[in-house]
């Protein structure tokens, strides 16, 4: 289980966290526990959705611009199930989770059936998100331009919590779930076919790998993913609307988070995830020192930015700066892009 | 849940269709332009009307410039803005990898729309012109003047574009690295001048779109995303990279749009573009005019 072990340190570390909120806070970085956790289950939640992402995107080389369409299933699946039809929480997760899934191998489907790459899958992968959207904005049963607003219940059976540790491990545990399957599918048969389709998919269906096939698992496996992190985001705010669960706004952010962090790699997703949240609050905190107040959007800005310089400087990531160094390397805390 | 409507009305909302559709086929141009030269779909496109939008607004509540006068200081001025922003920022930073193309334009359009937020904030502005309400009387039907003129703008710079792809040396150049970038690096075509000078016109039909849109539309920091995925669906269906494929299509999604808001209602009318697009990418992605993938 070596290959494990070091993806098990940064687990260990994570869940270690809380014990260093005091420190983190006496030093003034956080105005309380509070901010903390709340940062940190919302940078939890883009992991996820950004995991979710780079299965097909990172591993596959399916670049989709329309993740808030898995997403926002995810976040409406829960909202509705519970507020509408009193289905519990933690049953209307996984609930959440398939449909999702069914939604990516819906659109997977249509689109590789089609033939669709690169451009012309971003393209149509996008549309497909603004339909949802536009749908959820109009149809009763999501509430409409209201938006669906979740009862406030506190309680294990209604995964509410009342303190926001408990979400923070809640969401710590998808996401360090979903890096171990992540390394175990790097490790798999059906891994290693996902690269060869991102690498050269021709190249692939002649030595006999049933592309399709493998481009709609990783879609199907990639939506899942995507909408678990939907559901969670449900279940911490409590509200939803269209503009929201189906915005542009998390399709680049699942997107943005493993190209930042770096793409086709187990961490990337959660490195991406910290660097673009963690700036961005830097910006907001700087520019509201220096102007006295809020200006809205300088966090994305950063975010912009920073996905041209990745671009630029670093194409494979964060983490491909952090490979080049020997120490890293050396206990292969960072493992090798989509590598075996 | 169809109405019926009288001809009448419905014959005012193919003509006004008609009219909004002429200004998607401009911002579509530059799109299919660019996608037909780079093979790349500039995601910044976008953001890039935005910003050519509030120009118009700055000028003319800072110098009081007349929205149809800026078209003259304004489109070499986009001009220059596209043309630097490939020659400086996306090609060195994509390595002109297809890709990281698609990536580095996402990441523009964020900085650009985010930029204009932070400066402008969210509030949502339009012009007030003596002419903005003024309409044109056909006899049977009434249609806004602003929108009759940038039909008809619409229509020329179209035509003009045309021209100075196929009569200029330019031009000829454009076309020849659209259809083989190797062969024309060979005859001597500087291949990056000529991505530069494609994004070039695609922003400086940007400026000139967003001086006739002014008149009679609003504009905010997210306004051009609504333009761009119309554009897409306008070049996608006209066929990638094609000219008259961007006019035709352009109208023809004018028209949709302005019969779905009618019989579906404004919340669901645009639903009637984007099925068009899934369905066009779906079953036939050379677009109705396109000849090659």
């Amino acid at each position: 289980m070596k290959a494990y072990r070091s993806l098990l340190v940064v687990i260990a570390a994570l869940a270690a966290l809380p014990l260093a909120v005091p420190l983190l806070v006496g030093a003034g970085l956080f105005a309380g526990p509070n901010t903390f956790y709340n940062l940190m289950i919302f940078i939890l939640i883009i992991t996820l959705a950004a995991q979710g992402w780079n299965i097909a995107g990172g591993y596959g080389g399916q670049f989709s611009f329309g993740h808030a369409a898995f997403f926002g299933t995810g976040a409406y699946v829960q909202a509705v199930l519970q507020t509408r039809y009193g289905v519990n929480a933690w049953v209307a997760l996984p609930l959440a989770a398939l449909l999702g899934g069914l939604v990516g191998a819906a659109i997977g489907t249509l689109a590789f059936r089609a033939r669709l790459r690169g451009s012309y899958f971003a393209l149509v992968t996008l549309a497909f998100a603004e339909v949802f959207r536009i749908l959820a904005n109009a149809t009763p049963i999501t509430g409409g331009a209201a938006g669906t607003l979740v009862p406030l219940k506190i309680g294990l059976g209604q995964m509410q919590f009342a303190s926001s540790t408990t979400f923070f491990y809640l969401a710590l545990t998808f996401v360090a779930a979903v890096l171990l399957l992540n390394r175990a599918l790097e490790r798999s048969r059906f891994g290693a076919w996902l690269v060869a389709v991102r690498e050269n998919e021709d190249a692939a269906r002649a030595l006999g790998v049933d592309t399709l096939k493998v481009k709609l698992k990783a879609i199907t496996l990639s939506a899942a993913i995507t909408a678990v992190a939907g559901a969670l985001y449900t279940q911490k705010f409590l509200y939803i609307d269209a503009n929201i669960a189906y915005g542009a706004w998390i399709s680049v952010e699942a997107l943005l988070a493993p190209i930042v962090g770096g793409i086709g790699t187990v961490l990337g997703p959660f490195i991406g995830a910290v660097a673009l949240i963690g700036l961005g609050e830097a910006a907001k905190t700087a520019i509201h020192a220096v102007f006295g107040s809020a200006v809205p959007g300088v966090d994305l800005v950063v975010y912009g930015v920073l996905l041209i310089v990745v671009i630029a400087f670093a194409p494979r990531g964060l983490l491909g700066l952090f490979g080049k160094f020997d120490l890293f390397a050396r206990f292969g805390i960072f493992g090798k892009r989509g590598g075996r | 849940m169809f109405r019926s409507y009288p001809p009448q009305i419905v014959l005012e909302a193919v003509l006004n269709g008609l009219l909004t559709g002429a200004v998607y086929a401009l911002v579509a141009l530059g799109l299919t332009l660019v996608y037909g030269v780079l093979h790349i779909i500039n995601f910044a496109h976008g953001a890039m009307l935005t910003l050519a939008m509030f120009a118009v607004l700055v000028v003319h509540l800072g110098l009081g410039l007349d929205p149809y006068l800026a078209i003259l200081p304004l489109t070499p001025l986009f001009f220059g803005i596209g043309y630097a922003m490939q020659r400086f920022v996306i090609s060195p930073a994509s390595r002109n990898d297809d890709g990281a193309i698609l990536l580095v334009t996402l990441g523009l359009s964020i900085v650009l729309e985010n930029l204009l937020l932070a400066i402008f904030r969210s509030d949502t502005r339009s012009l007030t012109l003596d002419y903005s309400f003024s309409v044109v009387d056909l006899g049977f039907a009434l249609l806004s003047l602003p929108r009759v003129i940038g039909f008809g703008v619409a229509i020329l710079v179209a035509a003009a574009l045309w021209a100075i792809l196929a009569l200029t040396d330019t031009g000829k150049a454009i076309r020849a690295v659209a259809r083989e970038k190797l062969g024309a690096s060979l005859v001597g075509i500087d291949v990056n001048h000529i991505y530069a000078v494609t994004f070039g016109l695609g922003a400086a039909t940007l400026a000139v779109a967003a001086c006739l849109l002014m008149p009679s539309f609003y504009v905010n920091p997210r306004v051009g995303n609504a333009f761009v995925l119309v554009a897409f669906t306008v070049v996608v269906l006209g066929g990638m990279g094609s000219i008259p494929g961007a006019l035709v299509g352009g109208l023809f999604i004018g028209v949709v749009e302005s019969l779905c808001g009618l019989y579906l209602g404004e919340s669901l009318g645009q639903i009637g573009i984007f099925l068009i697009f899934i369905l066009v990418l779906l079953f036939r992605p050379t677009g109705l005019f396109g000849a090659k993938a």
